[in-house]
């Protein structure tokens, strides 16, 4: 175990074939592609239609501000699975200020539903074409995206931001 | 003046007997959030037994208890539920902010995270711990006990103390610490090593 291929060769083959402009590199047996944002929508189709990708495992995003060696400014994270080959595909789609929107994936995946809803909860990333993008985790009053690395780990003054009961008004 | 009293007969004040009949009838309505809820629990279950001081009876419904406890921390979101969980419990009524983080906020010191619920309700007992002990919570208990024997008046006076319609902190919210902005250089300080 440990080092055994998460991927086929045959599958980064296929999609370096179908779509210009992918960068894909391997670490320990895991591949992981990064995809131009124009592209993130016919890259998961053809994955999920073509390659059995039929389980998208997660969506996450990464901030990078700060970061060593990073040039953009968040990293969008799609985590990929196949229940039918067993392979597990890493893609990511690096977005900059202040362009943050991509294309929801929730056509592709149901599920996608609420991993989308949350990075734009915690991130600001809006996904076009989201059925219902509102807030999932915080307030619908919360204005700030608290997991930006330019949000104070203390918050704005939105924790204490409520009336005082005492004694007399309660 | 000499009154012959039978010897069964008991003299007494009417606010000792209402105090009496209130502390030993406590009724928890169980805020439980986090870990201390588990020991909220463990304190009402049969090895330490709170039924034993009267307090066993824990109701999901605020508007039959009269001793709210907080036990694990309370979010933002979470605030404006406790209060008017709080709001809906019928007078007299207490509170026990049990643990850490309904106390203080404990190790969350983060945006979500309210740093003491006595800044948004009126707290009549603390018990530290991360999480308390059933013991710890059963003394606190036996404390607000004695509080009410002591305090406590059948008309409810010693709510409307000038004292408790205070806030029992001042609402001093710490600076915050200013990031760097995306735009300016990063600071050597935070960069991992290259």
């Amino acid at each position: 175990m440990g080092c055994e291929p998460l991927i086929d060769p045959h599958t980064i083959a296929t999609l370096n074939s179908a779509f210009a402009g992918l960068k894909t590199s391997e670490f320990r047996g895991e591949a992981r592609v990064i995809v131009p944002r124009e592209l993130i929508y016919p890259v998961l189709t053809a994955l999920r239609d073509k390659l059995a990708f039929d389980f998208l495992s997660d969506i996450t995003c990464v901030d990078y501000l700060n970061y060593r060696g990073a040039e953009d400014r968040f990293g969008l994270v799609y985590l990929l699975a196949s229940t039918g080959t067993n392979e597990r595909l890493n893609l990511r789609v690096f977005l900059n200020e202040p362009d943050l929107s991509v294309r929801s994936a929730v056509p592709l995946w149901e599920g996608a539903n609420w991993m989308e809803r949350e990075v734009w909860d915690m991130f600001g990333i809006r996904f076009e074409g989201h059925p219902d993008l509102r807030r999932i985790l915080l307030p619908d009053e919360f204005t700030a995206f608290p997991l930006r690395k330019d949000y104070p780990l203390q918050g704005r003054g939105e924790r204490h931001n409520f009336p005082v009961l005492h004694r007399a008004t309660s | 003046m000499a009154v012959d009293l039978p010897e069964n007969v008991v003299v007494s004040k009417l606010d000792s007997l209402a105090n009496w009949c209130r502390k030993n009838s406590l009724w928890p309505m169980p805020f439980a959030t986090a870990c201390c809820g588990i020991e909220l629990m463990a304190t009402g279950a049969s090895r330490h037994d709170l039924a034993r001081f009267g307090a066993e009876v824990f109701r999901f419904s605020p508007r039959q208890c009269d001793l709210m406890i907080v036990a694990g921390r309370v979010v933002m979101k979470m605030l404006p539920v406790l209060q008017r969980i709080w709001q809906q419990m019928p007078e007299p009524k207490w509170c026990i902010s049990m643990g850490a983080c309904a106390s203080t906020g404990g190790v969350f010191d983060t945006y979500c995270v309210v740093q003491g619920i006595d800044r948004f309700l009126p707290v009549d007992m603390y018990v530290p711990g991360c999480p308390p002990r059933p013991e710890q919570l059963i003394q606190s208990i036996i404390d607000l006990q004695d509080q009410i024997q002591q305090g406590g008046t059948l008309s409810g006076r010693e709510f409307q103390t000038r004292a408790r319609q205070q806030p029992k902190r001042a609402l001093i919210e710490l600076p915050i610490v200013s990031v760097p902005h995306a735009t300016s250089r990063p600071p050597q300080g935070t960069m991992l090593r290259s």
